[in-house]
C-alpha cells in the first residue's frame, strides 16, 4: 500500500531522513516510533507529498507518488496532525465535509456521510453537526479531526501525534476509540508518535526510527521482546515487562463476575458461593446489572441484608472497561489497593473481573515464551 | 442559545435606525431645517443654501464615495491578495511601504496636483479619494491574510485543496474580519474627504461648507458638516454590522 525505497530528505546540510526503506500493507497499522528530531514527522509527510524526498521513492497505491497531482493524491489519504487544525470558522459538519466537498459528492450524500461519521465516533450529529470548534474541548475535537480524515473514506490514514496535545486520560480513551474504529473500517494507518505505551497499544508493527534512519521494524511483541540493538534497549525501557501488559485486552483475559442481585438473598448466595468456592468477595449489582458495590463474603453474617451488607462502589471508583489493557487493570489495582477488579461495559455493567493472579499467569507465559525464542534466536 | 444570539443584533441597530431617521428629516424636510437653523443663526437670513438641494448634494456626495471605495476595494484586495501570494510576495514590502508613504500624503494636495492634468470636476476627486482609500484596504487585506495561522493552510494542503481553494474557502473567510474593517475605515474616510471635492467642484456636502465659508455664512457650512458626518455615521454603522455578520460562523466562540 504504502513503499519507502531508500528514501532520504536533506534540510541544507542536516539529513532529516537517511536512506529510509519500509512498506506498510494494505489494513495495517504503522506506528512510527522515535525520540523528536528523528525524522518520523518527515517520513510521514513524504507520503502525501508535503515534503519531497531529495533521493528514493515514495510508492502509494502501488505508483510512485510523483505521478499524481499532490491534491488529488491527498484527496485519498486522510491526514491528522497533533493540533487538528479544524477551522475555526466553519461548523463540525462542514469541517467533516470539506474533503467530500473537494471532490464534488451530491450535497444529500455529504449530509449523510457527515451523521454517519459522527455517530462513529459516538458524538450526537444534533448536537454537533453545528457547533464551531471553538465549542468543543480537546477530546471532541481530536475526534472530529479523524472524522474529518475519514470523510471520503481514503483507503489510507496518516497521523502525526494526533493524541499528543490531549491530556492523558483523554489519551487512553481516544487510543481505545481508534483501536475499535481501526478493527470496523481497516484503513491502511500510519501513526507518528513519540509515545511507546502508544505505539505498543495501537501497532500492528512498529518502526523504531533513529537519526533519519529504521533500526528496527517488527511487531510490538518482538520489539519489546528483542530489541534490535542497544538504543531500542533504552527506548524501549527497563519497565518492557510492564509495557507488554498493554498489548493484552482485558476481554481476553477476564473471568465470568461473581456476583449477586441486591435484592438477592443473603443466606442462599453466601452459603452457595462464598464457603464452596472460597470467594472472598461478591460484586453488588443493581436491576440492571450495574456495579452498586462489593460484599465481603468472610466478614457477613447470615442475618443482614445483601443491601445491608454491601460496600458502596460505583464502577468510576473500582472497575475497568472491557476495552482496556491489562496496564491500567494493574494500576488500578495499584492504586485501589484491591486484587480484584471487576470488567464493566459501556453501559457500567459488569461483564467480568479479572485478579492480580491473572495478570501473573500471563506474565509467566509470555516470560516462558520470550525465553524459548531467545535461546532458538540466538542458536 | 438561539435567543441571545438573535437579540444582540436587533439592539445593534438602533444607533443607526435613529441616526438614519434624523438624517432623512434633514435632508428631505427642508422645512424642519429651516426652523432649526434659524433659531441656531438668528442673525442669519438665509439659512438654507439655495443653489441646491441636500438630496442632490446626497446623491453627488454618495457617488464620489461609492465610485471611488467601490475602486478601491477591488484594487486593493486583488492587490493585497497579490503580494501574499508566492507569485507576488516580492512585492509586499512595495506594497506596504507606498500604502504608508501615501497615507501621509493629504487628500488635498493629491486634488491640487491631479487638476492640471485632468481638470475641474468628478473625475481628479475621484482619483484622488481612490487613492486615498486603497491604501487601508491593502494594509488590512494583508494583514488579514498574513495574521491567518500556517497550521490552517496546512491542514488544507494536508487535505487536498488547490492554493486557489485553500486561499477562497480558508484564507480570505478568516481574513474577512480585518478586510471589512479596512473597507470600512477607507468608506468613512471617503465620506469626509470627499467634501474637499467641492474646491474641484465636484459637488457633493462641500459645496454649502466652501459658499458659507465664502459668504460667512456659518448655516451653509452647519448644514454640508452634518451632512457629511450623519452620513459617515450611517455608513460606518451599517458596515459595522456587515463585519458582525462576516464574524458570525466563528463568532459562537462568546457561547461556550
Amino acid at each position: 500500500m504504502i513503499e519507502l525505497k531508500n528514501v532520504s530528505r536533506r534540510y541544507g546540510d542536516v539529513e532529516a531522513v537517511r536512506g529510509l526503506s519500509f512498506s506498510v500493507r494494505e489494513g495495517e497499522v504503522c506506528v512510527v516510533v522515535g525520540p523528536s528530531g528523528c525524522g518520523k514527522s518527515t517520513a510521514l509527510k513524504m507520503m502525501n507529498r508535503m515534503l519531497e524526498p531529495t533521493s528514493g521513492e515514495v510508492r502509494v497505491f502501488g505508483k510512485d507518488v510523483r505521478e499524481y497531482r499532490p491534491e488529488i493524491l491527498r484527496r485519498r489519504i486522510g491526514y491528522v496532525i497533533q493540533s487538528v487544525g479544524l477551522f475555526p470558522h466553519m461548523s463540525v459538519a462542514e469541517n467533516i465535509a470539506v474533503v467530500p466537498k473537494l471532490l464534488a459528492w451530491e450535497k444529500k450524500r455529504i449530509d449523510e456521510r457527515v451523521e454517519e461519521l459522527l455517530h462513529l465516533i459516538g458524538l450526537d450529529p444534533e448536537v454537533y453537526g453545528g457547533k464551531y470548534p471553538s465549542q468543543l474541548s480537546g477530546g471532541e475535537a481530536q475526534r472530529i479531526g479523524v472524522a474529518r480524515a475519514l470523510a471520503a473514506d481514503p483507503p489510507i490514514l496518516l497521523m502525526d501525534e494526533p493524541f499528543g496535545a490531549v491530556d492523558p486520560l483523554n489519551r487512553e480513551v481516544l487510543q481505545a476509540e481508534f483501536a475499535a474504529i481501526h478493527r470496523r473500517l481497516g484503513k491502511t494507518v500510519v501513526f507518528v508518535t513519540h509515545d511507546l505505551d502508544e505505539a505498543i497499544r495501537l501497532a500492528g508493527r512498529i518502526a523504531v526510527m533513529e537519526k533519519g534512519s529504521l533500526v528496527q521494524y517488527d511487531t510490538p511483541e518482538n520489539v519489546l521482546a528483542h530489541p534490535a540493538n542497544r538504543f531500542v534497549t533504552s527506548f524501549v525501557g527497563s519497565d518492557r515487562a510492564l509495557k507488554r501488559l498493554s498489548r493484552f485486552p482485558v476481554s481476553a483475559v477476564m473471568r465470568r463476575p461473581v456476583a449477586v442481585g441486591v435484592s438477592d438473598d443473603i443466606a442462599a448466595t453466601v452459603g452457595a458461593l462464598g464457603k464452596e468456592r472460597k470467594i472472598r468477595f461478591l460484586w453488588v449489582l443493581d436491576e440492571e446489572g450495574r456495579l452498586r458495590g462489593w460484599i465481603n463474603v468472610w466478614r457477613v453474617s447470615e442475618r443482614v441484608s445483601i443491601e445491608e451488607a454491601t460496600t458502596e462502589a460505583t464502577a468510576g471508583q473500582i472497575a475497568v472497561r472491557q476495552d482496556a489493557s491489562l496496564k491500567e487493570v494493574l494500576s488500578r489495582m495499584l492504586a485501589e489497593g484491591i486484587k480484584v477488579v471487576p470488567v464493566v461495559d459501556r453501559d457500567d455493567r459488569v461483564v467480568g473481573e479479572i485478579s492480580l493472579a491473572d495478570i501473573e499467569r500471563i506474565t509467566e507465559e509470555v516470560d516462558s515464551q520470550w525465553q524459548v525464542e531467545e535461546r532458538e534466536g540466538r542458536s | 442559545m438561539a435567543g441571545g444570539r438573535k437579540r444582540g443584533p436587533l439592539i445593534g441597530w438602533l444607533p443607526l435606525a435613529v441616526l438614519a431617521g434624523l438624517f432623512s428629516v434633514m435632508v428631505l424636510d427642508r422645512e424642519a431645517l429651516r426652523v432649526v437653523l434659524s433659531a441656531l443663526f438668528p442673525g442669519v437670513r438665509d439659512v438654507i443654501y439655495p443653489r441646491a438641494s441636500l438630496v442632490s448634494l446626497l446623491g453627488e456626495h454618495l457617488f464620489l464615495v461609492l465610485v471611488s471605495s467601490a475602486a478601491a476595494v477591488a484594487v486593493g484586495t486583488a492587490v493585497g491578495i497579490y503580494v501574499t501570494r508566492p507569485a507576488g510576495r516580492d512585492f509586499l514590502k512595495i506594497a506596504s511601504d507606498l500604502s504608508a508613504f501615501a497615507q501621509t500624503v493629504p487628500p488635498v494636495a493629491v486634488l491640487a496636483l491631479s487638476i492640471p492634468f485632468i481638470g475641474f470636476g468628478q473625475k481628479p476627486v475621484l482619483l484622488a479619494l481612490f487613492l486615498y482609500s486603497v491604501l487601508p484596504v491593502i494594509s488590512n487585506t494583508v494583514a488579514g491574510l498574513e495574521q491567518v495561522p500556517a497550521l490552517y493552510i496546512e491542514t488544507a494542503l494536508g487535505m487536498g485543496m488547490t492554493p486557489r481553494q485553500i486561499l477562497l474557502r480558508v484564507e480570505i473567510p478568516l481574513a474577512l474580519r480585518l478586510i471589512m474593517a479596512g473597507i470600512r475605515t477607507s468608506v468613512v474616510v471617503n465620506v469626509g474627504t470627499a467634501t474637499v471635492g467641492a474646491l474641484a467642484g465636484a459637488g457633493g456636502f462641500g459645496t454649502p461648507i466652501v459658499a458659507g465659508l465664502v459668504r460667512e455664512n456659518p448655516a451653509f457650512v452647519l448644514q454640508g458638516a452634518v451632512s457629511a458626518a450623519l452620513l459617515a455615521f450611517i455608513l460606518d454603522q451599517t458596515l459595522a454590522r456587515a463585519e458582525i455578520g462576516a464574524n458570525e460562523p466563528g463568532g459562537g466562540r462568546e457561547e461556550k
